[in-house]
């Protein structure tokens, strides 16, 4: 699977494992439908994409992150649909796609189980509420959302994909980074995202889903600043 | 053969970083189980202290063996129909006689599934207990399945078919003291031996060994604490870990307890990831119990999501 998927990502750009990334995960998969982790890969410098996959997901790649303005740093959470490899592949400014990960073994169903807010019923009534923060940490501002969403992978019966497909962070109207997503990111999505230094200016978050709803939103700086 | 096919799969994988570990799938071996006399007539049945994995069947429960006159008690019974089928045949050896109860502290499988070892007019639980088993048995049990494979082997989901209560039971002229509790799960069952002073506490105590928190309320689970700390008894059979005839066990599964729940909500509160929780250091005074790291990566799954979403403000 390995070799279909860095064909079809990487196409002949090169490709290397590099522990420059780092992939911080949990030692356990306790819950498959909602797995953690978070991707570094600042020690490269500039890096102009992050794509997460598990290779042996139905639907491989999670996200595909461009941090522009930000730090190339994310935490997010997805599902696995057996034990597989979870990797990082970061597109650095040499052209080089550096890739990280680990074995992370998963009881199955993460995708093709109905998500938990379609069992209870109750996934229409809270549709795109969108709650946010950020945080001032010693190494910059920490942007933490989470927009409620069923993230329909389409794998499960008589329930149609249904998911959100792009992100877009905005600041005093620039564009600051952006991301696509698709269904294998869990159900009610959390992602973190880091500014290098301070946030001056609220940060303006737009979420786009499959069925072309728009959930939006504006995160004001830490209280306090720096 | 294995050997054979190992470049073969390293090919197909080509992920040179890890280690590649070829999951075959071995035979289980038979359980070894050894009794550990604790006073008269009781004996305590030590589990490993480690997560469920192959290598240990899924022995990682603590069961205990009470002599009585009309036959023996047992509490938890093991994770397999072999481990049941083990434990009964050690505790016939034991007391000369027949298994006449199995109480059932808990849903969790590796103290409740070599239940259909036994006929399930003789297994018993609190009702709470009886509906957890049923609702999350199946899946439970699939989850053993895939973690064990072989030394599941004939093991099928076993209803306990006798509700039981609070207060005293008494079996073959034995009186033991119920307690119904719940905070580790819905339905917690403890169980004093009067004769000896002997408390079996299930899960609701964890000694030296980092307590597990799937189906767990900590504020309950705290109050359960609080009562058994006010049961008079003279030693403690913990779900995992050593026997405690020092009166330890109990403080220390409430110390890991509220620095769990604290640690998590000051994390939540700085706006940490899920992955920088798990890696919190562990204080020093808890850093002794085994598989906190492990126990703490999978609480931040079980309860993390609902105290991030409590602080994030709704901005859309």
């Amino acid at each position: 699977m390995w070799a279909m998927h860095a064909a079809r990502l990487f196409g002949t750009a090169p490709v290397r494992f590099d522990g420059a990334v780092r992939v911080a995960m949990p030692m356990i998969a306790e819950n498959q439908h909602v797995f953690p982790l978070t991707v570094d890969a600042r020690a490269l410098g500039t890096v102009q994409r992050i794509i997460v996959l598990a290779d042996l997901n139905p639907i491989p790649v999670a996200v595909d992150f461009a941090p522009m303005a930000l730090a190339p740093w994310l935490a997010l959470r997805i599902k696995l649909d057996q034990r597989t490899p979870v990797r990082a592949a970061a597109l650095g400014a040499d052209g080089v796609w550096h890739v990280a990960g680990g074995w992370v073994d998963a009881a199955g169903g993460g995708c093709s189980a109905p998500p938990v807010s379609r069992a209870r019923g109750d996934w229409a009534e809270h549709l795109g509420e969108l709650r946010g923060a950020a945080f001032a940490h010693a190494d910059g501002t920490r942007l933490k959302f989470t927009v409620r969403h069923p993230m329909d992978t389409g794998l499960v019966e008589n329930i149609p994909a249904y998911n959100i497909e792009e992100i877009t962070v905005r600041a005093g109207g620039r564009l600051l980074a952006q991301m696509a997503v698709q269904g294998s990111v869990a159900e009610d999505p959390v992602f973190s995202l880091l500014l290098q230094g301070p946030a001056s200016a609220p940060f303006a978050l737009r979420l786009r889903d499959s069925n072309g709803r728009v959930f939006a939103g504006d995160v004001p700086p830490p209280a306090g600043g720096h | 053969m294995p050997t054979a096919r190992r470049p073969f799969i390293a090919s197909l994988l080509a992920a040179p970083l890890w280690a590649q570990a070829v999951l075959a799938e071995p035979f289980a071996g038979t359980y070894r189980l050894a009794a550990q006399p604790v006073a008269p007539g009781v004996w305590m049945v030590r589990g490993a202290d480690q997560p469920i994995a192959f290598a240990n069947g899924g022995a990682i429960a603590n069961a205990a063996i009470i002599a009585t006159d009309a036959g023996a008690v047992l509490v938890d019974c093991g994770p397999s129909l072999a481990y049941g089928r083990a434990l009964a045949a050690l505790a016939r050896r034991l007391t000369g006689q027949a298994v006449a109860l199995v109480l059932i502290t808990h849903l969790h499988p590796d103290h409740a599934l070599g239940a259909g070892a036994f006929d399930p007019a003789i297994v018993a639980a609190l009702p709470g207990t009886i509906a957890d088993i049923r609702r999350d048995g199946p899946g439970m049990t699939d989850a053993m399945f895939r973690l064990l494979a072989d030394w599941m082997r004939g093991t099928e989901l076993a209803v306990p078919g006798r509700q039981v209560a609070a207060g005293p039971l008494v079996v073959g002229g034995r009186r033991l003291q119920l307690l119904a509790l719940s905070g580790h799960s819905q339905a917690d069952l403890a169980v004093l031996d009067e004769a000896t002073g002997t408390l079996i506490a299930g899960d609701l105590v964890f000694h030296n060994r980092a307590p597990a928190t799937p189906h767990a309320t900590l504020a309950t689970w705290q109050q359960a604490l609080g009562t058994l700390a006010a049961t008079p008894h003279r030693q403690l059979i913990p779900g995992h870990g050593p026997l405690d005839s020092t009166g330890t066990a109990i403080a220390q599964t409430r110390d890991w307890l509220a620095w769990l729940a604290a640690a998590l909500a000051e994390a939540a509160d700085h706006g940490l990831e899920m992955t920088e929780a798990g890696d919190l250091p562990i204080p020093a005074g808890l850093a002794a119990m085994a598989e906190g790291r492990y126990e703490l990566q999978r609480s931040v799954s079980h309860f993390y999501a609902a105290l991030e979403s409590a602080r994030l403000p709704l901005i859309g």
